[in-house]
């Protein structure tokens, strides 16, 4: 409270961390990635379940592009990259290379969405619709789940950035910083099970 | 300042934007209460029809949407807020803090609930409620006409995200607030339960959030999981279900345990036999209860290798639990036992749930599950767990922790005549169906022809069922007749845990100064080592509250619009409840919120100027 208009120089180490709201809001959200798991591995199982559904439309192997894939892999993996670079500012104290870091990682996470969409827009012109077969709605809901996330992930980041664009880092912004490029995290983890299990084993398996 | 501003609200107002844990415990508690009522008559119109052979008190359509609300109501709607009711009010109390983690969550995770369990229940007005059993197999839930299983997706949907919300917050509550001394292991066995049932709604919830997400889409947007005829699969849902559905019964009854192990101990005058073993087989259980859910499953043709695996672990949970039933007889044995009324039901709880425990291993019995299967004996053995373990549970910790809470006793006799008129309705409504089953009446039907054995004891249940119900309007008169009996100690039990120390009523910020724990059951070694009041770990001083906010509400009733629009395909809705959620989070995420302090003279002047 008193602190909120504190210049950096006076911040803990930790600024993240070093208020009781910040820590019980750090353990809360990895509580929450914690069901979010959960959440993606029923999504996972029912996909896996239902994979060699494809009744009259296309099969994975017929659909799915590797360098398509490859590249947005690689968008997505430095994204969280960059998001790691602007934690790394905001312990210096740093605040605008947090800024600027934040804003190069929501500028991929864009990029990845709209290839997410161009491949989905490609499936559908392949013939695979969200009701032409059991492997295309589990897939559809899979892999439309994580892109919902990575959206609303978009979302958050940028609704932070434009919050306290000018604020500098304080103790109430910081934990919520933390967390957000937390949750990127999980969302690059969660791609990288999807490019192995879905996309791998899809043209692979 | 602020703390004038508070008390100038209406009550109303107050109570809608309410922050406090122990207000949103008593919304949890009232809201519970509503619904336990409801699913009750539920329960009283089905015993009603199946009170005599082929009987035509209501059509066969109306019975299968009454079964499937009473079961949906009663674990979504009652037993869970009941149970979410106490852990509010009494789990801050009992480890010594001021306020939960996650005071704002709170109030969504209620507002969440209430939404959700009006959703589900406007459905009896808008065409029929869902039909499909509270499982809601697929095909038969993903193709039931009409909207019924709309709203039953809808509703426990949302209601579901209150929960899981719920759960998060008892959980950093519990790691993070502790007052200086309580350590995990000195901590009362009510909030341990409470930290692994929130344990089990962390991991278990969302795989029925993604059963709930693909139904929905399956119905509302034709995707094609369940359907057969484009390569779906049935079964998927069951897993889905009930690797939900098998943890959701230990997140009911391992609360109850808590409330048991608390009250047994209180009413023996002596500390709780093998309290560390006590807290390693409610993690056992815990840990147990993931393992197990394909034992629902067992006709389903997993095979022998499956079904036996499952059967094994199934029969593992009954070592955990023996040991609790051991346990709580060895804290009575020797004890100064009181036979309070909530003492009451915890001893009437103990041979009951046993009952149920044994049928549970007769059910575990993979081969011969086959023969129970879908029979009344199911039905017995459930409502022996889950009555004979929860609700004895929930109605001990309302007449134990009533005073705490709502600042009156409830009076001993009447509840004593409930007591006793409710454990024996109870056992008359589910005994002889054991043997319904056995014989081989099956669950889930409107009728059945006479003379078949069936008549006498379909008979004798309804009749048990009656007994319940006028128990339970025993104990609704007991609540307005004992409103004078004011209880002004703060500690009317003789009581070993902190939230016995504080004043009656609690004030708002539950202490004036963080207590020191120094052993299990704090109070207790200060009423023998000490001078019988808690030392402070801090001195008095300012205290930091939360501001109240009316966002959990509208959050709440953004989803409830944007329900309406799913169910009846009015996309402007759906996205205009939508974005009144969003907006919601918006204004939430962005307006920096920091509280208000209530000033230490205040607190000098509420505990007497001393």
């Amino acid at each position: 409270m008193e602190h909120q208009h504190t210049v950096q120089q006076t911040l803990p180490p930790n600024p993240e961390k070093a208020t009781l709201e910040g820590r019980n809001k750090f353990l809360g959200f990895w509580f929450f990635l914690g069901g979010e798991t959960v959440l993606f591995a029923s999504l996972f199982g029912t996909y896996l379940g239902l994979k060699g559904s494809t009744h009259t439309g296309p099969g994975p192997d017929e659909l799915f592009s590797l360098p398509l894939v490859f590249i947005m892999t690689m968008i997505l993996l430095t994204s969280s990259l960059t998001s790691v670079f602007a934690i790394i500012n905001m312990k210096k104290g740093n605040y605008r290379g947090l800024l600027l870091w934040l804003s190069v990682t929501v500028i991929l996470g864009l990029a990845f969405l709209g290839f997410e969409i161009y491949e989905f827009y490609e499936y559908v012109h392949h013939g695979l619709g969200f009701t032409t077969s059991a492997f295309g709605s589990s897939f559809y809901t899979l892999v439309g789940t994580h892109g919902a996330h990575v959206a609303f992930g978009i979302a958050w980041i940028t609704t932070l950035l434009l919050r306290y664009r000018k604020s500098g880092l304080t103790l109430t912004n910081a934990p919520k910083f933390y967390v957000a490029v937390l949750y990127w995290h999980f969302i690059d983890v969660v791609w990288v099970f999807i490019f192995s299990v879905v996309y791998l084993m899809g043209i692979g398996g | 300042m602020s703390h004038a501003k508070a008390q100038s609200k209406s009550v109303l107002w107050d109570w809608l934007t309410t922050v406090d844990h122990k207000k949103v415990g008593i919304l949890y508690l009232a809201a519970g209460a509503f619904f336990f009522a409801l699913g009750g008559l539920e329960a009283i119109l089905m015993r009603i029809q199946l009170m005599f052979p082929e009987f035509t008190f209501l059509p066969a359509q109306t019975f299968n949407e009454l079964l499937t609300m009473h079961g949906t109501t009663m674990i979504f709607l009652a037993a869970m807020p009941l149970l979410f009711g106490l852990m509010n009010y009494i789990v801050p109390l009992q480890i010594g803090a001021r306020d939960v983690a996650f005071p704002f969550l709170n109030a969504l995770g209620f507002w969440l609930f209430l939404f959700g369990g009006i959703l589900l229940n406007v459905s009896w007005f808008a065409g029929g409620a869902p039909d499909a059993g509270w499982t809601a197999y697929v095909p038969l839930s993903s193709e039931s006409p009409g909207t019924g299983i709309d709203y039953y997706v809808l509703g426990l949907q949302i209601s579901g995200a209150g929960t899981l919300i719920g759960g998060i917050n008892f959980l950093v509550t519990i790691i993070n607030m502790r007052a200086p001394g309580m350590s995990m292991m000195r901590m009362p066995l009510f909030t341990w339960s409470t930290f692994v049932a929130s344990m089990l709604i962390l991991f278990a919830f969302p795989a029925l959030t993604i059963g709930l997400l693909l139904l929905m889409l399956e119905r509302i947007f034709g995707a094609t999981y369940f359907a057969v005829d484009f390569g779906g699969n049935v079964i998927i849902w069951q897993h889905l279900f009930w690797i939900f559905g098998h943890p959701e019964v230990y997140i009911l009854v391992l609360p109850a345990f808590g409330i048991f192990s608390e009250i047994i101990s209180t009413f023996s005058k002596k500390r709780l036999f093998g309290y560390s073993a006590m807290v390693f087989a409610t993690l056992i259980i815990g840990f147990l209860g993931f393992m197990v859910w394909a034992h629902h499953m067992f006709t389903v043709g997993m095979g022998p290798v499956a079904n036996s695996i499952f059967a094994v672990a199934t029969m593992a949970i009954a070592v955990p639990t023996g040991i609790k039933i051991f346990n709580w007889l060895l804290t009575l044995w020797g004890g100064r036992i009181q036979f309070t009324t909530a003492n009451l039901f915890a001893l009437g709880f103990i041979p009951s749930f046993v009952m149920g425990g044994v049928t549970g291993v007769m059910l575990a019995t993979s081969a011969a599950n086959y023969q129970f299967h879908d029979t009344y004996f199911v039905v017995a053995h459930f409502h022996y767990v889950i009555i004979g373990g929860v609700v004895l549970g929930l109605f001990a910790g309302a007449f134990y922790w009533w005073p705490r809470i709502f600042g009156y006793k409830l009076n001993e006799t009447l509840g004593k005549i409930f007591f006793w008129m409710f454990l024996f309705g109870f056992h008359l409504t589910f005994f002889v169906q054991h043997f319904l089953g056995l014989i081989g009446m099956p669950r889930r039907v409107a009728s059945f022809l006479g003379g078949q054995g069936l008549d006498e004891m379909n008979l004798i249940s309804t009749i048990g069922a009656f007994f319940m119900g006028v128990a339970f309007i025993l104990f609704v008169v007991n609540i307005f007749v004992s409103m004078k009996n004011k209880e002004t100690t703060g500690d009317p039990w003789d009581g070993r845990t902190l939230e016995w120390t504080i004043p009656s009523p609690t004030p708002e910020y539950n202490f004036a100064q963080t207590p020191l724990v120094r052993d299990v059951d704090a109070l207790w070694y200060e009423k023998y080592e000490g001078d019988g009041k808690m030392k402070a770990a801090e001195p008095l001083g300012d205290i930091h509250m939360p501001n109240g906010s009316f966002l959990p509400f509208i959050i709440s009733l953004g989803l409830f619009i944007a329900s309406f629009g799913f169910i009846y395909h009015l996309w402007a809705l759906a996205i205009a409840g939508m974005v009144v959620v969003f907006g919601a989070m918006f204004v939430r995420s962005v307006k920096e919120d920091h509280g208000y302090h209530i000033p230490k003279e205040d607190i000098l002047n509420a505990k007497g100027g001393k």
